[in-house]
């Protein structure tokens, strides 16, 4: 099986590299169009602002490439985020596979921005992605900007508000949270996309 | 709901864990991948790592072992010691780290935390700030306390610098209140108070664990999101299992020790 991950820049992508490798996943990091379109699954990791990492696909010209793959494509953090139309942190225009838009999680007494730390998924959605992941598993998030619980939404968090802890439609998914660095939870979302893909 | 962290400090010096009492007097705890991994495995939230000696030798931190350890676990961890510019950081966050701390290069230039938070994303910057008490009964930050005979007493005090931090872009803050440290007498209750008031972001309680009693009283009283130790747990005196058994019988929110670890 090919892997690729997408070169995007965020500081995370080593660690999703790894995370890939103790699963047994030599995956190639890419910039590369070609490299991108005929890879098995394609992941695209993000830490960073969405404008900046916006750009940063423009200039490896990797917008139309990430907008037309057809193999399973999962966006971590950040990556996620990019899957949306729109990103309220700068106002970014992002890939559009995914309708809504980012925002800010709301200040709230006793909550604290950016959101991080361990959580609590709520699975909303019996896929493949989330087989064995179990009502109540945490995983480690850290963001300031989430996406809104809609109809893709598979997985719920709540931090000061309700979000989308986990989205999918179609061959398009996504993980606000760290899969490479939420432990088993995180492993168990890792290799249900290796092994399964999105069904 | 979000859980309180437990995070084991494991100050490196040298390529090796050691362990000193009020930042003194240091003695080798053990391999820096071997307790990782332990303490991975005993459900630790989250590691921190300080190269103890960077700042004062004036240099970055070997990123060499940052990288194994990226290699080898799947939690995050924060890598601090003499991270003084975005390059240094780079190469940090690259190899592997989730989030770099710096502490005495951001008293030296403030500005540093501005240029590192627009370069990653608030999210990866910590600032590390090591504070003492002063005779006229004001807390005054401290630097260059990885090597004693050069520890500095700067006239900011800490509350100021903690504010002005968090303005500059500063995603967590660590407080090590040095009184505290090492002594196992519990955390300075009254200065992550005051702390907290003013705080933010999410803030970690550092320097004097000792009992479970302790943890609990930090994360009840003084509302922080996250506690720091290293001797407690170097030493095995407070198993992480169950420390977070007994807080969660204190009604404060944990994430669960995981039983069978391989997916």
């Amino acid at each position: 099986m090919k892997v690729a991950v997408v070169d995007s820049g965020g500081a995370n992508i080593a660690s999703v590299c790894f995370a890939l490798q103790r699963l047994g996943v030599a995956a190639e990091l890419t910039g590369d169009a070609a490299v991108i379109r005929t890879a098995d699954r394609v992941l695209l990791p993000g830490v960073g602002a969405a404008a900046p990492a916006m750009a940063r696909l423009r200039e490896l010209n990797l917008v139309q490439t990430l907008r037309e793959v057809s193999a399973p494509l999962l966006g971590i953090c950040l990556g996620m985020q990019l899957l949306f139309d729109s990103s309220d942190e700068g106002d970014t225009p992002c890939l559009g596979l995914l309708p809504g838009q980012v925002g800010l999680l709301p200040d709230a007494p006793g909550v604290r921005i950016p959101h991080m730390g361990w959580n609590t998924l709520e699975p909303l959605r019996a896929v493949s992605l989330l087989d064995g992941v179990d009502h109540g598993a945490q995983a480690y998030f850290v963001h300031s900007y989430a996406a809104p619980v809609t109809d893709d939404c598979i997985a719920a968090c709540t931090h000061s508000q309700r979000f989308a802890a986990m989205v999918q439609r179609g061959h398009v998914a996504g993980a606000q949270f760290h899969p490479e660095r939420s432990a088993s939870t995180g492993a168990r979302v890792l290799r249900n996309f290796l092994e399964k893909g999105l069904a | 709901m979000l859980s309180r962290r437990l995070i084991p400090c494991l100050d490196v010096r040298d390529g090796m864990v050691v362990k000193g009492v009020r930042f003194r007097d240091h003695v080798v705890v053990g391999a820096i991948e071997e307790l990782a991994l332990r303490y991975r495995d005993e459900g630790a939230d989250e590691l921190v790592f300080y190269d103890i000696t960077a700042s004062p030798e004036q240099r970055t931190v070997d990123r060499r072992w940052v990288e194994r350890v990226a290699r080898l676990i799947d939690i995050p961890f924060c890598v601090a010691g003499g991270i003084r510019s975005v390059a240094d950081a780079r190469a940090v966050l690259h190899a592997g780290a989730d989030k770099i701390s710096v502490n005495t290069p951001a008293l030296e230039r403030p500005a540093l935390i501005d240029e590192l938070a627009a370069a990653f994303g608030v999210q990866c910057v910590v600032v590390g700030i090591d504070s003492l008490r002063d005779g006229d009964g004001e807390w005054r930050v401290r630097q260059y306390t990885g090597d004693p005979s050069r520890t500095r007493a700067l006239p900011v005090r800490t509350l100021d610098w903690l504010v002005e931090a968090q303005r500059r872009g500063a995603g967590e803050i660590v407080l090590n209140c040095m009184g505290t440290d090492g002594v196992r007498g519990g955390y300075d209750l009254a200065q992550l108070q005051a702390a907290r008031a003013l705080c933010r972001v999410p803030l970690v309680a550092s320097g004097g664990a000792g009992t479970m009693d302790h943890f609990a009283d930090v994360f009840a009283q003084a509302d922080v999101d996250a506690a720091l130790a290293a001797s407690v747990f170097h030493s095995g005196e407070i198993a992480i299992p169950a420390l977070k058994h007994y807080l969660a019988g204190r009604g404060i929110t944990v994430r669960p020790v995981e039983i069978a670890d391989a997916p």
